[in-house]
C-alpha cells in the first residue's frame, strides 16, 4: 500500500511518474512456459478511496505504454490518452484511482524481449516466451493484487487495449464491475493477422535484426521496424482522413522529381512516423505483441461460442466503435455485442460517427467523451463512488 | 436508418402511454424496451420502479443519447437483432409505438414472446373514427395528431387496427391479459371483449400480452 500513498492527487497538472513492481513469483503463461522474475511498470493518477471501489484500469494498445496521461518522460511528448484523462474529463483523477501498466512483452519498463534473461545475463531476444493477451491480463491482475486492489470499477482500453478489456471480463468477471472495450474485438481477423505478418517480415528481413540478437550486435533493425510501422500506420487511418490531410499534395516542392524521393506529403509523413517510432520501440517487442494479438480469440476457449465467455457475468459493458475504422470495424464490436446479449449480459453499444479511422479512439471525439461520461457516471453511482468526498474521507 | 422508428413526436399522449406502462410494471423487473428512442421510458422505469432495463434502438443518435444518460442500450433493429437475445431473458418486453414500424410485426411479436415472459405493446389504432372519417371524406391517407406523417415519409409501414392486433395474437397463441385505450388524452382500462366500440374510439391501444409458455 506504500506505493499508492505516493500518488499525486491529480489536482495539479498530471505528471506521469512510472513505478515498477518486481515479482519474484513466476507468471504462468498460456503457452505453458513461465516468466520468473517479472516486472510490471505502471503509472497511476488520483487516489484510491476508502472502500477501494474507484479503481479504473487502462489497457494500452500495441505500441502504447503506461504513460497514458501527463508527459511521457521517454519521448517528452504528451501522454497518449491526455484527451481522456484529467480533471473534468471522462477519466477524472479527482474521482477515480486510475492505473495504466505497460504490457508484459512491452519495452517501457515491463519485462519483455529486451529485458535481461536471468539464465544468460543477456537480453532475452527470441528466447523470450511467446505471450498472449491473457498473459498481459494475468500480469495486470498480479499488479492489482500486489497493490491490494481486488476489484475494478472499470477496465477500459482501445484496440489491443479493447482486447485486454474483454479478456479481463472473460478471465476475472468477479473483479470487473464494468468494461469498456473501444475499437476492439474478441478475435483478430485474417486481414489484421495479414498486416501484422507484413510488419514482422519487414523486421526480420532487416539484416540488422540478426535473428533477434541485435542487442549483442549493438545494432537495431531500424529500417525494418520503420517499414512495419509505416504499413501499420496506414491501417490506423482512413482514406477520407488521408485525403483530407494530404491529398496528392507535394512535399517541399512544386513539381514531381521523377525519382523515388518523398515527392508526396503522405510519403514524407509516413517516413517520419516510421523513423520516430524506432526511437521509442523495440523491434522484438513489436514481434511479440503483434503475435499476442494474432493469437487472440476468446471464443476458441469456449468451443467457439463467444457468448459462453460471458454467461452469468454481472459486468456492465459499454462497447464503442467508430464508423470509419476498417481495422477493428463496427462489425467486430457488433459480434461482441450479440454474444453479450445472448449471454444476457448488461451491455451498451455505441458507434461513433468519425472519419478518423481506427485512431479515432485516441483523438478528440466529443460524442465518445459524452457517452463515456454518461456510462461512467452511471456505473460510479451504482457502485457508490461519489468522488471528492471519498478522498476527504481518506485524508 | 437515421430516423427513429417510434413516433417520438407525440408529446402529451405519449407521456400518458409511458406513465401507463410504468404503472403496469412491478418494481425490480427485468425489462427490454424495443425502439427505446432516447430512453425516456427506460429512464422513467429506472427511477420509479428500479428496474433492470435494457434497450434496443435503431437510430445511433438515440442510442448515444441513452448511453450518455446511463442506460444500457444497444444499436439494433427489431426485425433483425432480436434473435440474439436469450429465451425468457426478461420479465417484460416492451414495444412502445414501435410494432407498426417493423418489417414483420408477426415475427417481431413471436421473437418477443420468446424473450419476454410478458409483452407490453402499444400502437396507434388505424380504426379510430378520425382516421376512418379522414379516409372516407378526403379520400387520402389519414394524417392526424397521432399519425402525423405523410404516406410517403411515415415510419409506420404496418399500421393496424385493434381488431387486427387481437387477431394476430390469437394466431400466434398469445393471450391478451389487459387492454387499455388512449383517446382524447385519457387512459381507459377496457375488457378485451369490448370489441367494435373500443376499435372506433381508441386513438392508441396498449395491451399486456402473455406468451403462455410458463407452466
Amino acid at each position: 500500500m506504500q506505493e499508492i500513498q505516493l500518488d499525486k492527487s491529480g489536482k495539479e497538472p498530471i505528471a506521469g511518474e512510472s513505478k515498477v513492481h518486481v515479482f519474484d513469483s513466476p507468471l504462468q503463461l498460456v503457452s505453458g512456459e513461465s516468466l520468473q522474475p517479472f516486472t510490471v511498470a505502471y503509472c497511476s493518477w488520483g487516489k484510491l478511496n476508502k472502500d477501494k471501489s474507484n479503481t479504473i484500469l487502462i489497457c494500452h494498445a500495441l505500441t502504447g505504454d503506461q504513460f497514458a496521461a501527463g508527459e511521457n518522460p521517454m519521448t517528452e511528448r504528451p501522454g497518449w490518452w491526455n484527451t481522456m484523462i484529467g480533471p473534468g474529463k471522462p477519466l477524472d483523477p479527482e474521482k477515480y484511482f486510475i492505473i495504466c501498466s505497460n504490457v508484459i512483452g512491452g519495452c517501457s519498463g515491463s519485462t519483455g524481449p529486451a529485458s535481461i534473461n536471468p539464465a544468460t545475463g543477456k537480453p532475452y531476444g527470441l528466447d523470450f516466451p511467446v505471450i498472449t493477451i491473457t498473459d498481459m491480463v494475468r500480469a495486470q491482475a498480479k499488479l492489482l493484487d500486489a497493490l491490494g486492489i481486488d476489484s475494478l470499477l472499470t477496465v477500459i482500453g482501445g484496440s489491443m487495449g479493447g482486447m485486454q478489456v474483454l479478456e479481463w471480463a472473460n478471465s476475472f468477471p468477479e473483479k470487473v464491475f464494468s468494461a469498456i472495450p473501444i475499437a476492439g474485438s474478441a478475435r483478430h481477423s485474417a486481414q489484421n493477422i495479414a498486416f501484422h505478418e507484413v510488419g514482422r517480415q519487414a523486421i526480420m528481413a532487416d539484416i540488422d535484426w540478426h535473428g533477434g540478437n541485435y542487442h549483442a550486435e549493438k545494432t537495431q533493425p531500424r529500417k525494418g521496424l520503420a517499414v512495419a510501422r509505416m504499413a501499420a500506420h496506414i491501417t490506423y487511418l482512413s482514406e477520407t482522413a488521408l485525403t483530407r490531410k494530404f491529398g496528392r499534395n507535394l512535399q517541399d516542392r512544386d513539381a514531381l522529381s521523377y525519382g523515388f524521393e518523398a515527392d508526396f506529403q503522405i510519403e514524407s509523413y509516413l517516413r517520419h512516423q516510421g523513423f520516430t517510432f524506432v526511437e521509442r520501440f523495440d523491434a522484438n517487442s513489436y514481434l511479440y505483441i503483434t503475435r499476442a494479438m494474432d493469437y487472440f480469440d476468446i471464443a476458441a476457449e469456449h468451443d467457439g461460442k463467444l457468448a459462453a465467455a460471458f454467461t452469468n457475468s454481472d459486468t456492465r459493458f459499454c462497447v464503442v466503435s467508430f464508423t470509419s475504422d476498417w481495422l477493428f470495424p463496427t462489425s467486430e464490436s457488433i459480434h461482441v455485442v450479440r454474444a453479450l446479449n445472448a449471454a444476457g449480459a448488461n451491455v451498451s453499444f455505441v458507434e461513433i460517427e468519425s472519419d478518423k479511422g481506427h485512431d479515432a479512439f485516441l483523438l478528440d471525439e466529443p460524442e465518445m467523451f459524452k457517452t463515456l461520461n454518461g456510462f461512467l457516471r452511471s456505473v460510479a453511482k451504482d457502485r457508490g463512488v461519489t468522488g471528492e468526498s471519498d478522498m476527504r474521507g481518506l485524508t | 436508418m437515421s430516423e427513429t422508428r417510434s413516433i417520438h413526436s407525440l408529446s402529451v399522449s405519449e407521456r400518458k402511454d409511458l406513465q401507463l406502462i410504468c404503472d403496469l410494471i412491478p418494481s425490480g423487473a427485468r425489462v427490454l424496451d424495443i425502439g427505446c428512442g432516447e430512453g425516456d421510458l427506460l429512464d422513467l422505469l429506472k427511477s420509479e420502479k428500479n428496474i433492470d432495463g435494457r434497450g434496443v434502438e435503431i437510430s445511433q443518435a438515440g442510442v448515444n443519447a441513452c448511453v450518455a444518460r446511463g442506460l444500457s442500450v444497444v444499436q439494433g433493429d427489431a426485425d433483425r437483432d432480436l434473435k440474439h437475445f436469450p429465451d425468457n431473458g426478461f420479465d417484460y418486453a416492451i414495444l412502445s409505438q414501435t410494432l407498426q414500424a417493423t418489417q414483420r410485426p408477426d415475427s417481431v411479436l413471436q421473437e418477443l414472446a420468446r424473450i419476454g415472459k410478458k409483452l407490453i405493446v402499444s400502437f396507434p389504432n388505424f380504426a379510430n373514427w378520425r382516421v376512418r372519417f379522414y379516409l372516407m371524406f378526403k379520400g387520402r391517407m389519414p394524417v392526424t395528431s397521432t399519425l402525423d406523417a405523410q404516406w410517403y415519409n411515415t415510419p409506420n409501414i404496418h399500421l393496424c387496427t385493434i381488431e387486427d392486433f387481437i387477431g394476430l395474437c390469437d394466431e400466434l397463441g398469445l393471450q391478451i391479459e389487459k387492454s387499455f385505450i388512449l383517446s382524447n388524452d385519457k387512459v381507459k382500462h377496457v375488457e378485451s371483449s369490448a370489441g367494435p366500440l373500443m376499435n372506433l374510439i381508441a386513438e392508441q391501444a396498449l395491451f399486456v400480452v402473455s406468451s403462455q409458455k410458463e407452466m
